[in-house]
């Protein structure tokens, strides 16, 4: 249970006979901690073994489905609390399963069919009422006309002409009317004005044609959707007109009705259709209510089923993972697990065997390999969110350092840093509290995007407001205001009127402050001069110290794997390199600091450089200084070219003597299962490229040797954020607080309690924390870790049910 | 002006050019085929595509499956991605991608047509067209008797409107008829489409007259083999042909006198990118000729996706999933019918 280094894994071979395979497989799903590598990636998916069994899962899983469709549809949501009496198993549930589908889909067909004429019933009683209320308007203004022409007959009567051709038109008329057929139906209004041209082009405007709006939505018969329709009705003449127009109909799906000009026959079609229309509405009902008896019979379990089914179809994938014996009795595992957990592994099996009675046990046995392991940290609640900065960068290599260890305590140091500011601190710690004191309530919710990354980094948060509230103890900040929380200011005015406090200064009265920045200082003209200096150094000493770690990590990395070209000529060069310039300089800040001199840094540092053999002057800190200097500058120069050459030459000598050897001697010794490892990675690279290896180490020493000034420099962010900070939360107390304040106005005053508010959470609670956030990540990611982490491991991922539940499988 | 699309072609093709290009890495590999042709049954095959990106559209259907509902199912997803990319395209594109259904509808127009020439019900033909040659007014094609009544009751709201003068006779349809009427419209179809991608210039007009040039040669050849021995006169298979391509003007010539296969052949020999089509197959082999084609085309279409900011990419995708499609067509037929040893004769590998 080391967080420094990951868990030592074993590659294990498990033999397991064929009717205690699932159980075996169910109960390490459960434990959780082996991770099954896939030995039959060549086959084809429906080649595999188990290949049935998925198909019958999947089928099952269609119908789990199927319906949760049908549950949506019908606004009955599955019930969370599932009832886990676990007695049901696979076949049983397959056989459930088909039942309820063939059940379901009955149902469905039948409650179809009986809404399709009920649809069909509800159109024909509209077009019985539009076309009713047509025909009856329709007589009405014939009927008026008809009396129109009934007086005006009398007049026209005495005329000589017009009884003939009246004659001829009753004549005619009759005729006609036989012949003038009509068709009525509905049409979705979409398709109304195509419809409309179509039958004038066909028929060649020889029909006429009346439109009337249905004004609320009709279920559509055929396809059961609601759509917006209108009724129509066609007068035509001939047969052939009436093929066409049918076929027409045909074409834009227009549900054609027989209607009657007959009154009374119109009433007794109207009479039927409404009764039926009862009828059926009532056997409709009566359907729906055992459906949705049956889909809530359904609800209940689906939970139960849907986590049966999934945990069954990884059982059956990681069956088919496994390889199958020549003799078909026994299947052949392969996969990682930790050491620790090899007599957990050795007693499920066991269990898995008992309960299955069967006569053979399973095999465990390990394997030596020359794979690298994979990379497994057993990480608690609190560990695993710092250990997820870290695999974001990279998956640990396998037993590498882990940066991760640090990381707790630097990471939301570095934050503080930036981010000192005990109020912020304090509304910080109100938050996170929140989410840890809810955590069991939120674990079982789903949260936004947002509030799962909080969530997740709860305590990542926490540790940073507490430190946070450490860091604004020492600034002395909160909310910007000073506080002497830890007894009184050490200045005072020189006289007691105070007139010249601003001017000429203060002078010291008491000791020092005991704890932090003296409140004083606020507010003065000299407070940024003086909080800047303290914060540079402050930020300079912690980039060096931090980096100073990741080279010393480098060591126990490269001692641990007992490589010691990387000892001798990778770590004490670069220490010295760093320590020679930044340690010195660290050295100076220390010194300066103690003993209150004046000397001024940049330029020792400078002139250290240009002209070492100079005096140093008034500038001196301590005795022997110059020739410490000469030293120093010495030194770094040396270790430069240390670092550069010597490890490439060394590295070629070892292949050649490898290969030496190798040719005299083929007997391995193998005592030491980590050297036989380095040694087997090695074993894959025959080729030894000189070039690319020297290129790689001219690479690295240039990197190494600017970035020991870059990365110092890049730890001025530490400063350059913090003074934004406080800078930031001063104007928004100065500016806004304050100056309504002044008003003396209650609400000037509270718009500017409001926006001070909201300026300190939106700003500086938030963008700025996530500011600072950032900065420490990167502070981590490149200036710490990269002088010791290779990151090029993978993660091990166990075959476990507990990640199941997490995802949604359907 | 050539070359420069690269400075603002992203602004509106951008984000669809990746879409495209994603939909083409999704397109089956040698590797799935091979995997494919070892199915035993469709559940296999079934199973098989449920890891690529068939899978969403075929895990919901009940388990005795049939070859129509995974070409169906095929089909949509073809159409979804269609339309998808019809949604977000603007002006050029959307018309562009528009053009590239204009030969569906031809084929649909000319399904319903014959179906209802030998009485077939139309719901069933409606069934069989493809959908996205489907146009509103489609089904109503069954009404019209003779080319006139068919242009004037229906084609005339349908962008097909303008392919159509050149074939109006008012005679009755028949197949012959219908036929020629086909390759007509698609004559002006594709002389249409050839303009339109001139119109639009660039590496579009360089790469799309490229594949329409093959598309209308093979038209061609296919016009001259399908019509020898046939009523119809020279000047008439002529007169099919379109006027661009390789073989214009004066492979036509040539192709138009052809009698049998073997002068086919020896015209199109003439022309040193077809050779290679020709190289495999011996003498007087006429079936094996479509596959041949085919594979051709899938090169070229593979070979549009070699170059950035050009539209042929829509028009190669598309040609590309209706060659896949296809080809499941073809393994699920052979699966379900027991043909294994037949399966290798007409899928063409597209990767």
């Amino acid at each position: 249970m080391d967080l420094l280094r990951s868990e030592p894994m074993q590659l294990v071979q498990l033999i397991i006979p064929i009717e205690s395979a699932q159980r075996s497989i169910s109960y390490l799903g459960d434990l959780g901690l082996f991770q099954f590598k896939d030995l039959n990636e060549d086959k084809s998916p429906f080649q595999q073994t188990y290949a049935s069994q998925v198909k019958r899962c999947g089928e099952m899983s269609r119908k789990l489905r199927l319906f949760k469709e049908q549950m949506k549809k019908a606004n009955i949501s599955p019930s969370t609390w599932s009832t886990r009496d676990g007695s049901i198993d696979l076949e049983k549930l397959e056989v459930k399963l088909a039942e309820l589908e063939a059940e379901l889909i009955e149902i469905n067909s039948n409650n179809e069919k009986l809404q399709h004429t009920y649809n069909e019933l509800i159109e024909y009683k509209l077009v019985l009422e539009k076309v009713g209320e047509f025909f009856s308007s329709a007589q009405i203004s014939a009927a008026t006309r008809q009396r129109e022409l009934e007086v005006q007959q009398p007049s026209v009567e005495g005329s000589i002409d017009c009884p003939l051709l009246m004659e001829q038109e009753t004549t005619a008329y009759p005729v006609k009317q036989i012949k003038l057929g009509f068709i009525t139906g509905l049409v979705t209004r979409e398709k109304s004005i195509p419809f409309e041209r179509i039958l004038f082009r066909a028929t060649r405007g020889n029909v006429f044609l009346k439109q009337a709006v249905v004004e609320h939505h009709v279920l559509d018969p055929l396809s059961g959707e609601k759509v917006h329709k209108n009724v129509f009705i066609i007068f035509y003449s001939g047969e052939r007109v009436k093929s066409k127009i049918n076929k027409i109909c045909d074409a834009f799906g227009a549900n054609r009705y027989p209607f009657s000009d007959d009154l009374s026959k119109q009433f007794e079609m109207m009479t039927e259709v409404s009764e039926r229309v009862v009828e059926l509405k009532t056997t409709i009902d009566v359907g729906l209510l055992h459906r949705s008896n049956l889909l809530q019979t359904i609800g209940y379990k689906f939970e139960q089923w849907n986590l049966l089914l999934q945990k069954e179809k990884s059982i059956y994938h990681i069956l088919n993972m496994l390889n199958i014996n020549v003799t078909k009795k026994c299947l052949l595992a392969e996969g990682w697990c930790p050491v620790f957990a090899t007599s957990q592994i050795q007693k499920t099996l066991m269990r898995a065997t008992m309960d299955c009675n069967s006569q053979v046990e399973a095999i465990v046995q390990v394997l030596q390999t020359n794979e690298l392991p994979p990379t497994y940290f057993c990480t608690n609640i609190f560990t695993s969110s710092f250990q997820e900065i870290i695999d974001a960068y990279g998956i640990a290599k396998y037993q590498e350092a882990n940066p991760g260890v640090y990381t707790i305590i630097t990471f939301p140091f570095l934050f503080a840093v930036m981010f000192g500011d005990w109020g912020h601190g304090i509304c910080l710690l109100l938050a996170t509290l929140y989410f840890i004191i809810n955590e069991k309530k939120f674990y079982c919710q789903k949260l936004g995007d947002i509030l799962e990354m909080v969530f997740g980094g709860r305590y990542i948060i926490m540790m940073m407001a507490l430190f946070s509230i450490y860091t604004g103890l020492i600034y002395n900040e909160f909310f910007s205001i000073p506080f002497e929380l830890f007894g009184q200011s050490a200045y005072g005015c020189r006289d007691p009127t105070c007139r010249d406090a601003t001017t000429i200064g203060l002078v010291k009265v008491r000791d020092t402050y005991p704890f932090g920045v003296d409140p004083k200082w606020h507010g003065t003209r000299s407070e940024l001069p003086f909080l800047n200096s303290l914060k540079m150094k402050m930020s300079i000493l912690l980039g060096v110290s931090q980096m100073n770690l990741g080279i010393i990590l480098s060591y126990y990395n490269a001692k641990y794997f007992e490589n010691n070209i990387n000892i001798w000529h990778q770590f004490v060069p670069q220490i010295i390199f760093l320590n020679s310039l930044f340690g010195y300089l660290s050295l100076l800040i220390i010194v300066k600091w103690c003993t209150g001199s004046q000397a001024d840094l940049y330029h020792v540092m400078i002139y250290m450089f240009l002209s070492p053999t100079d005096d140093l002057g008034e500038n001196q800190l301590f005795v022997g200084q110059k020739l410490l200097q000469v030293i120093l500058l010495l030194l770094a120069l040396v270790s430069v070219p240390w670092m550069l050459l010597p490890k490439p030459f060394l590295l070629k000598k070892q292949h050649q003597e490898r290969h030496k050897s190798q040719s005299y001697s083929l007997i391995y010794n193998v005592d030491d299962p980590l050297e036989s490892k380095s040694h087997g990675i090695h074993k894959n690279h025959q080729e030894f490229d000189f070039s690319e290896v020297f290129v790689h180490q001219l690479i690295h020493t240039i990197e190494f040797v600017l970035g020991a000034v870059s990365n110092t420099a890049s730890y001025l962010r530490l400063w350059a954020l913090s003074l934004a900070h406080s800078e930031l939360s001063s104007v928004f107390y100065d500016k806004v607080l304050l100056l309504t304040w002044g008003y003396n106005n209650i609400i000037v005053l509270i718009v500017g309690i409001i926006v001070f508010i909201c300026a300190t959470v939106g700003v500086l609670l938030v963008m700025e924390s996530l500011s600072a956030f950032l900065h420490a990540l990167r502070l981590h990611w490149v200036e710490f870790q990269n002088k010791f982490y290779e990151g090029d491991g993978y993660k091990f991922n166990p075959f476990s049910f507990t990640s199941l539940n997490d995802e949604d499988g359907l | 002006m050539y070359g420069f699309e690269a400075m603002t072609f992203n602004i509106h093709g951008g984000y669809l050019e990746a879409i495209v290009r994603g939909h083409r890495s999704g397109l089956l590999t040698t590797a799935d085929y091979n995997n494919l042709c070892q199915c035993e049954t469709l559940d296999d095959i079934k199973m098989h595509l449920s890891a690529t990106e068939y899978g969403p559209y075929l895990q919901n259907e009940p388990s005795p499956l049939h070859t129509t509902t995974i070409v169906e199912k095929c089909t949509l997803k073809l159409v979804d991605d269609y339309k998808h990319m019809l949604c977000q395209a603007t002006e050029p594109l959307s018309t562009f991608l528009e053009y590239i259904t204009y030969g569906h509808m031809i084929d649909n127009v000319v399904l319903i047509v014959t179906g209802t020439l030998h009485e077939r019900d139309v719901q069933e033909l409606l069934e069989k067209c493809h959908p996205l040659g489907m146009f509103d007014s489609i089904a109503t094609l069954a009404v019209a008797q003779n080319m006139r009544e068919l242009y004037r009751l229906v084609l005339v709201d349908t962008p097909l409107a303008p392919y159509f003068p050149e074939c109006i006779t008012s005679e009755d349809l028949d197949d012959m008829s219908i036929e020629i009427m086909r390759n007509t419209l698609y004559k002006a179809y594709l002389e249409d489409f050839y303009r339109f991608c001139q119109k639009l210039g660039g590496a579009t007009a360089e790469i799309m007259s490229d594949l329409l040039a093959f598309e209308a040669d093979r038209r061609a050849v296919n016009i001259t083999i399908n019509s020898i021995g046939t009523e119809l006169t020279r000047d008439d298979r002529r007169k099919l042909y379109s006027n661009f391509g390789l073989f214009y003007p004066y492979g036509h010539e040539e192709l138009a006198v052809c009698e049998d296969i073997d002068q086919v052949r020896a015209v199109m020999e003439k022309y040193p990118p077809y050779q290679s089509i020709f190289a495999k197959l011996s003498y007087g082999e006429s079936q094996m000729l479509d596959k041949a084609f085919y594979e051709e085309e899938v090169k070229r279409h593979c070979l549009a996706f070699e170059q950035q900011f050009h539209y042929a990419v829509f028009f190669a995708y598309m040609r590309l999933r209706e060659q896949e499609i296809r080809n499941l067509m073809w393994i699920s037929e052979c699966v379900a019918q027991n043909q294994k040893s037949r399966v290798h004769d007409s899928v063409v590998f597209i990767f």
